[in-house]
This record gives C-alpha cells, structure tokens and sequence, in this order.
C-alpha cells in the first residue's frame, strides 16, 4: 500500500497533465471540427494531407531548419572558443566563469526584448552604425534581417549553456594526453584538432542535440517577443505555427496533427540521443 | 598548460573579455535604459551612461505599470514567484517521493510505473498546448496559481535524478536505520532525506530558473491582468505601436524581471551548476 500512496501524487499529474493531452493531441489530429466548435467528424489523414499541401509548412520547416542549424553552428562555436580559453589557468578564472554562464537564467522572452531594443529600426543603439555603412536595416519588415535578429538573440541566451558543458567536458580530458603530443611536437593548433577535438566530440554530440531541441521548443519566447513569426510569417518556425494556427486561426485539428508531427521529431532526436548515452555508459 | 607563451594567454584574456563584453552589453543597454526618461530614448541617441530617472522608473514600473496596460510590475513578480516556487517546491516532492517508491520498494507494476513517468522527459509541453490548455479550462482552472503550476510540473527530470541519487545509496545504511527499529517513514525522514539535501537544492536552483522563465504556457492560460507573470507583461508593454511603446518602463520592467534568477545563477552557482550537468543525464 505504502509505495501505491508514494507515487500516486506523480502518476496522477502525469496521467492528467501529459498523458490525457498527448492523447487528445493524437486523437484531435484526426478530426474536423465545425466552425463553431459544435461537432465534429472523423476525417482519417486528412488533416495531415492538407497540411502538407500548405506552402507555409513547407516553409515553417525551412525556417525551422535555417534557425536551428545557424543557432546550434553559431553558439557551439563561440561557446567551444570561449570554453579552450577559459581551460588555460588563467588568473581570475572563477571571475570569467560567472560573467559567462549567468545568460542561462535570462529567460527568452526577455532575451528577445533585450535584442530588439539594441536592434530596433530607430531607436537601437546598434542600428545606427548599421545604417551609416547604409544599410537599410529593419528587422520588422525584411526578413533576412528579422531572422538575422532571432539567431543572435537566440545564440546569444545559449553560449553560457554550452560554455558550461564544453568547460567540463575539456578539464575532463587527462593532462598527460595533452602532454604526450606536445611531447611529440604537435603545436597548440595541431594539438586541438587531432586530440582534443575528438576526445571532446561526445560533448559536441550531446549538446548538438540538446541545441537542436532548444532551437525548436524554447525559442518561442524570443520569437514571440521579436518578430512575432513575421513579416508576413518568415520566420514562423513549426512550433510558432502549432501555437498561430490553433490560437489565431482556430484551426484545432491542423495544429493538433502538427503537434503529432513535432511530437515525433522529438521523439527520434531523443532516441538519438539515448543511443549516444548509452555508448557513453560502456565507454 | 604545457607551455608557457604571454602571447597566448595574452590573446586567451582578450578572446574571453571580448566574449564577457558581447554577453554583458545588452543587459547594460537594458540598465540604462531604466535610468533616462522616455524622450530621451526615443530620438535614438540615449548616452551609454546612466542618466537620473531611475528613481522615477523603478518605483513607477513597481507600484504603477505602464500607462496602457496599468499592471504594476510588483504584482507580476509576486505572480511569478509565487510560480516559480511552486514549480521548484511541486516537482521536488513529487518526484522525491515517487523515487523513494520506484527504488526501495518491491509493488506489482513497479517498471511499468516507472516508464509510465519516463517517457514524460520526451515530450516538452510545447508539443501538447492546446490539449493542456483545454483541461485545465475544463478543471475551472485558468487565471489560477494552480493551473500555471501542475501542468509543468508532470516531468520525470526529478524522479530521474532522485533515482540516481538514492541508487548510490549503500545497503548498509538502510540495513543499520532497519536494526534501529527504524521503519520505511523513519527512514526517509532521518537517512534518505539529509543525505539528499545537495541534490533537492541543485534541483530547486534549476526549477527555479525554469519556472519563473517560462512564458507559452502562461500566455495562453492567464486572462486576467491580475495573474500575469513578469515575462508575459513585458512582452505586453512592447507590442502596441512603436510610438506607444514606453521603452524606459519596458527596460525597466526587464531589469527587474531578470534580477532574480540572475541572482540565484550568481549566488549558487556551484548548486546550478550541479542541478544543469545531473538533471541533463
């Protein structure tokens, strides 16, 4: 009896909260509703037809993919550069540390409001330096710059995250290693690329992953807050248009069945990710 | 490291000050913004050093709000907070307690159960709004602390650290707690619980931040201005027309809303960043 009662609480809140939702997410996805909600039809694939026969998903997904794969470059890389430059005993290295990671607790949405004001078209302390080279920079009207504005925001909210774990990850690797190659005549340089850099790559595997699934989930705030999915819906990632069409469009069905579809994206990057885990346990 | 260049570590200082300038300067921007009146941000030439309106903004965006939306930005930061602890406080004794169970218990249906919260940690609550969003409403629970709080806390990270944790637990302890005369209540009151204290407040620190950032769910189930958190109300003040938008209120309203989980980063950082490397497992 006793243990029932312990897990009753978490088992209660999970069946409500993810199971029951899941599930209608799934069910949902199947049906049409009226326009006033009043009933509803069983109506097979057809809102997963209609969906990929929608320009604008195809597009969602392009966005999806441009954004994710810019952010998860982009931090990765100034993250790893900061993380070699922080490995070195320096002085003060605790110091550096802290004024690295603290972004971790900014949340998005902020981040995003951060970024549009350094970047707003007028008022921006940044744009007018942007606009005395001449460019016309207006991230609420030209797409390119728009998105430009979402992945430093983006990127920006995520270095101190990998900092952390690429820190970690290189003062794991053994001292003596570093040693023997320099030993043997390998340059700093040289040392990085045939030493360092693959001892490190299950990190950079790990948090390629974990970028991956940020990029598309927790990046909702920051669009939101800058551009609002637009102009004219160019940068409407798939979970920006789950929330758009089932809120703005009231098309329930549609956004469900595009919920289904991310459900199983992240269930394949999660696989992923375990199969890697689990090679790092028998390492 | 193995040699010793000055050139190096020279260009290694200058790479991270360069890298702590990029991180910093937006938040800067954001401070001084809060300390010059509207006008003077507006025309677009705001000074990089303070001005002297923040005793103007912080006690206005505080006790006032915004002139469209009057929410005073204290009541969203007690609505936040109030988030926030619950979330941290919630999923610490949920998951402390089924973890206790799932370890040192024998019930039927024990690994069921225990995939049954695993798979939880698959699914972010992004995936699932619409549905969440609809039984909460049939529960009578929007625009209440209840409704912003259970549905993020159905996650198996707890469970999965606890699990961890109290697996490394030796048998002797529980075997010495069992010759006391100790019984299952006794136990985890006074060996499993002290020797999970690093851990519950690693957890607490990351919940914490969690919580008190989140912004989708509480969008979409909060109605009443009343119930706003911090995060969700400074996006408001910034949407309407550009003309509209207070900037120095905005600004400040972002200053305080970061405070407080940049303060706990900054104070705790050996217990976040315990709390970041183990829930991430």
């Amino acid at each position: 009896m006793l243990p029932l009662l312990l897990i009753v609480p978490q088992m209660a809140i999970t069946i409500i909260f993810f199971y029951w939702p899941a599930s209608q997410a799934i069910w949902q996805s199947f049906l049409r509703e009226d326009a006033f909600g009043l009933s509803s039809e069983f109506v097979g694939f057809e809102n997963y037809v209609s969906l990929f026969e929608q320009p604008e998903y195809y597009r969602a997904m392009v966005t999806t993919v441009i954004f994710s794969s810019l952010v998860a470059f982009f931090s990765l890389g100034c993250s790893l550069l900061l993380a070699t430059q922080a490995d070195k005993n320096l002085r003060g290295g605790q110091a550096y540390k802290t004024l690295l990671i603290w972004p971790y607790a900014v949340a998005p949405a902020i981040a995003g409001v951060l970024w549009i004001f350094m970047f707003h078209p007028t008022l921006g302390t940044l744009s007018r330096p942007i606009k005395a080279v001449g460019i016309d920079w207006n991230p609420m009207l030209n797409a390119n710059h728009a998105m430009t504005l979402l992945v430093l925001s983006a990127t920006w909210k995520q270095i101190s995250y990998n900092f952390l774990f690429f820190l970690a990850g290189l003062q794991s690797i053994p001292k003596s290693v570093i040693e023997a190659a320099a030993i043997d005549g390998a340059g700093p340089l040289r040392r990085f690329w045939t030493v360092i850099f693959p001892l490190l790559s299950p990190t950079t595997f790990f948090l390629l992953v974990v970028n991956i699934v940020y990029v598309f989930f927790d990046t909702f705030g920051i669009i939101d807050a800058v551009t609002g999915g637009g102009p004219a819906g160019q940068t409407t990632t798939l979970v920006y248009k789950v929330y758009a069409d089932g809120r703005l469009g009231g098309d329930l069905g549609g956004s469900a069945a595009q919920s289904v579809i991310l459900m199983v994206i992240v269930i394949a990057l999660t696989a992923v990710q375990f199969r890697y885990v689990e090679r790092k346990v028998q390492y | 490291m193995v040699e010793n260049r000055p050139f190096r570590d020279f260009m290694a200082y200058l790479t991270l000050a360069l890298g702590i300038v990029i991180v910093v300067f937006p938040v800067y921007l954001a401070i001084m913004a809060s300390t010059f009146d509207a006008a003077t941000i507006i025309n677009g030439n705001m000074p990089l050093l303070p001005g002297d309106q923040a005793a103007v903004n912080y006690p206005r965006a505080l006790f006032y709000g915004g002139v469209h939306a009057r929410e005073p930005v204290g009541m969203m930061m007690f609505n936040s907070m109030i988030m926030a602890l619950g979330i941290a406080i919630g999923k610490i004794l949920i998951s402390v307690l089924s973890a206790y169970a799932v370890v040192y218990f024998k019930f039927p249906f024990r690994k069921t159960a225990f995939w049954v919260i695993f798979i939880t940690l698959m699914l972010p609550v992004e995936v699932r709004i619409y549905p969440t969003y609809k039984i909460v409403a049939d529960l009578g629970m929007l625009d209440t602390y209840t409704g912003l709080v259970l549905p993020l806390i159905a996650s198996a990270t707890g469970t999965l650290l606890f699990r961890q944790f109290f697996m490394t637990i030796p048998d002797e302890l529980l075997e010495a707690s069992k010759i006391d005369g100790a019984g299952p209540f006794r136990f985890f009151k006074d060996t499993l619980l002290p020797l999970s204290m690093t851990t519950i407040a690693a957890l607490f620190v990351i919940q914490f931040i969690y919580g008190w950032n989140q912004y989708l769910w509480p969008l979409l189930i909060t109605t009443q201005s009343s119930m706003q958190t911090i995060v969700i109300g400074i996006k408001k003040m910034i949407t309407t027309t550009d003309a509209l938008t207070e900037w120095q209120i905005a600004m400040t309203t972002a200053v305080l809303a970061m405070v407080p989980p940049v303060l706990v980063v900054v104070f705790m950082q050996r217990l976040f960043v315990k709390g970041l490397v183990e829930t991430e497992k």
